[in-house]
């Protein structure tokens, strides 16, 4: 996580939401539509790089957790009305005690095991939709019924209003987990990552660390959930398919794994690629099957030149370019944001500066002051 | 408890089917540390040019050769052309090329194939088995099935335990660099794994799809099973691979006669939840050797 100080994290916030309120004005309902999309995605991507890229644990189920979340934001609406912002809070905290519970019971995992075991939870969760049709609607699904709040008036856009709700929420969710990337938590997480062993000897309660981190990405994707719910006004089984938990993933790793700002740029690889391509194929007046199937094979070919060409994904490529022109973020190399994605779950960064020829950070990585106050506690 | 005898036998055939993924997806595994999300996209691919041929030709079995050859040039391809060059990058990246392989398969094969569902010929006859006048709850086709797996295991077996080759691949997997000290040619070893692995997963993709019909995501379902299956025995045990195919399907065909077919789904995550909770690297996992 980049080391980058407080006022820059909410300058940053600030001139993103100022962006986006210009966009949505200037640009038509569909585009509204999409900046809608990418903030849920945004919302759900960030919890996940977090989880994988900072504390080491991969999840192919956070799909599940969004579901969990609309979900809940469908029957609390539906049933009781209640207004969205209680809805998303009451939506957040049971995501992350699901999370929770997840996160102690994939505590022992590693790799491709737990990989394994999110994936079928990524699988199973949403087909208790058709176990109990009359309480989750089985395949029809729930509807959400949401509308602009009064106070902007009758004729206010209800998509411009559901593109400022979702950035606003993607936005929070990004300056706290910049700040918890920075607080102790995040340098727990680190230690857990780099090597389990001596950050259990550096007094770092392993065990919570990795559960705190399960529960910290939960509740981003349930909140992203809640997003998806109120946006599309349909909450289905059909909407939360391993498709989506790998996409998350997906973006996660080609943003970026571990930053922030990779976050952002894989919501938008992964919502803007097949529209761009959809609008490509049909435009060129192709018969349908092709035309509909063109995007998917963009996007796989994307997906696979993107890793090949930029293997610390689009915000390694960013710090690349940047680079070329003499703009370095930060000084010290073994404090930017690229040493975060060099230490990759199971890499040791030094390793893997010497393989790339990169100069070798001294170790223990980070300052050294706080790796004593880590020791302390 | 004759039903009881029909949900066991009939979850056998999809049992071996789920063992050839998952003991694909081991060969892999072993050979690369790398989970292949494409070996479901490649065997419904390989699949696909199998119904070509038979439709050209008239002749099941000629489509049968042909979906075996794609399926070992597929994977010695996708291994040179798109997953050695990300060996050694952070392992996630090569996870996501394999993601988007799959992605890529089965946008190829709706440009190429349509999106509709497609029925597959069976080798044999699909009329149901008795033992006097008792239904078994299994086919002709699906005695084939089983018998066509367990046959290609049990040559595979043979092939490491017997043959130089063999050997020369549990070395490498083994361990690497003494392998390549010991002057074996661990990348084409490598390769040559892959290709095996593309074979396993071709015959699964046939042999799966007359029950599940043909489209470019037909093969999804079989692929997250036979993952979960590979991930029951344990990434690392071959018959690990074979052990938790059967039981899944066994325990899955079961499952769903009593309950009905929505459950399978949370049946396999209990099971994987159970298994994982008392043997958090499968069930046939080695000793554990956590680096200090």
């Amino acid at each position: 996580m980049t080391m980058r100080s407080q006022p820059k994290i909410i300058g940053a916030a600030l001139i993103a939401a100022a962006i986006v309120v210009i966009l949505s004005i200037r640009l038509n309902t569909f585009r509204d539509y999409q900046i809608a999309e990418i903030a849920v995605d945004v919302t759900a991507v960030a919890g996940l790089t977090v989880l994988t890229g900072l504390s080491g644990q991969i999840s192919l189920g956070n799909g599940a957790f969004m579901a969990i979340g609309a979900y809940t934001t469908a029957l609390l609406m539906l049933h009781l009305s209640w207004p969205f912002f209680a809805v998303l809070v009451v939506a957040a905290v049971v995501t992350a005690a699901t999370g929770g519970i997840v996160g102690v019971a994939a505590a022992r995992l590693h790799g491709p095991y737990l990989a394994g075991a999110t994936l079928m939870l990524g699988v199973a969760l949403p087909s208790i939709a058709y176990v109990y049709p009359g309480t989750f609607g089985g395949d029809q699904g729930l509807n959400v019924v949401y509308t602009t709040p009064s106070f902007l008036g009758a004729n206010f856009p209800l998509y411009r209003w559901q593109a400022w709700i979702c950035s606003a929420v993607a936005l929070v969710t990004l300056v706290l987990l910049a700040n918890l990337g920075r607080s102790r938590v995040g340098r727990n997480w680190r230690a857990v990552r780099d090597d389990e062993v001596a950050a259990a000897l550096a007094g770092v309660n392993v065990a919570r660390a990795r559960v705190l981190a399960f529960v910290v990405s939960a509740t981003c994707a349930g909140m992203a959930g809640a997003l998806l719910a109120i946006i599309t006004g349909l909450v289905a089984p059909g909407a939360f398919t391993i498709t989506l938990s790998i996409a998350l993933l997906t973006a996660a790793v080609i943003g970026g794994l571990g930053t922030l700002p990779g976050a952002v740029w894989g919501s938008l690889v992964i919502v803007l690629v097949p529209t761009y391509a959809t609008d490509v194929a049909t435009s060129h007046g192709l018969s349908t099957s092709v035309a509909s199937n063109i995007p998917i094979a963009a996007y796989g070919v994307v997906l696979i030149l993107v890793m090949l060409i930029f293997p610390q994904g689009i915000q390694g490529g960013v710090h690349w370019i940047l680079g070329l022109f003499g703009i370095s973020a930060v000084r010290n190399s073994h404090l930017a944001p690229e040493s975060d994605a060099l230490s990759l779950p199971g890499g040791d960064p030094r390793e893997r500066s010497r393989m790339e020829g990169l100069p070798v950070p001294p170790y223990p990585p980070g300052p050294p002051e706080s790796h004593k106050k880590e020791g302390t506690q | 408890m004759v039903e009881f005898l029909q949900f066991t036998l009939g979850g056998i055939s999809f049992g071996m089917i789920y063992a050839a993924i998952a003991l694909s997806l081991v060969l892999i595994w072993r050979g690369t540390r790398l989970l292949n999300f494409a070996q479901g996209g490649m065997a419904m691919f390989t699949t696909f040019i199998a119904i070509e041929v038979i439709y050209k030709t008239g002749s099941y079995w000629a489509g049968f050769v042909v979906a075996l050859a794609a399926g070992i040039v597929l994977g010695a391809v996708t291994e040179l052309a798109v997953i050695r060059p990300t060996l050694g990058k952070p392992e996630l990246n090569s996870v996501i090329v394999t993601i988007g392989l799959l992605v890529l398969f089965e946008g190829l094969a709706g440009i190429f194939y349509g999106g509709q569902f497609r029925s597959f010929p069976a080798a044999v006859s699909v009329t149901g088995l008795h033992a006097g006048s008792t239904y078994l709850g299994v086919s002709r086709f699906d005695v084939f099935v089983a018998a066509a797996v367990l046959v290609t295991t049990l040559l595979l077996a043979v092939g490491f335990r017997y043959t130089s080759a063999g050997l020369r691949m549990r070395a490498a997997a083994f361990n690497a660099t003494v392998a390549r000290l010991s002057g074996i040619r661990v990348a084409r070893v490598i390769t040559v794994g892959w290709a095996l692995a593309g074979l396993l997963g071709a015959l699964a993709g046939v042999l799966v799809s007359p029950s599940t019909f043909l489209y470019p995501n037909s093969m999804d379902s079989v692929f997250v099973f036979g993952f979960t299956a590979a991930v029951i025995g344990g990434l690392d045990s071959p018959v690990g691979a074979v052990i938790g195919g059967l039981l899944l399907g066994v325990v899955l065909n079961i499952a769903g006669g009593y309950l009905g077919a929505n459950v399978t789904a949370l049946v396999a995550l209990g099971i994987l939840v159970v298994v994982l909770m008392v043997r958090p690297a499968g069930i046939f996992a080695g000793a554990q050797v956590r680096r200090v």
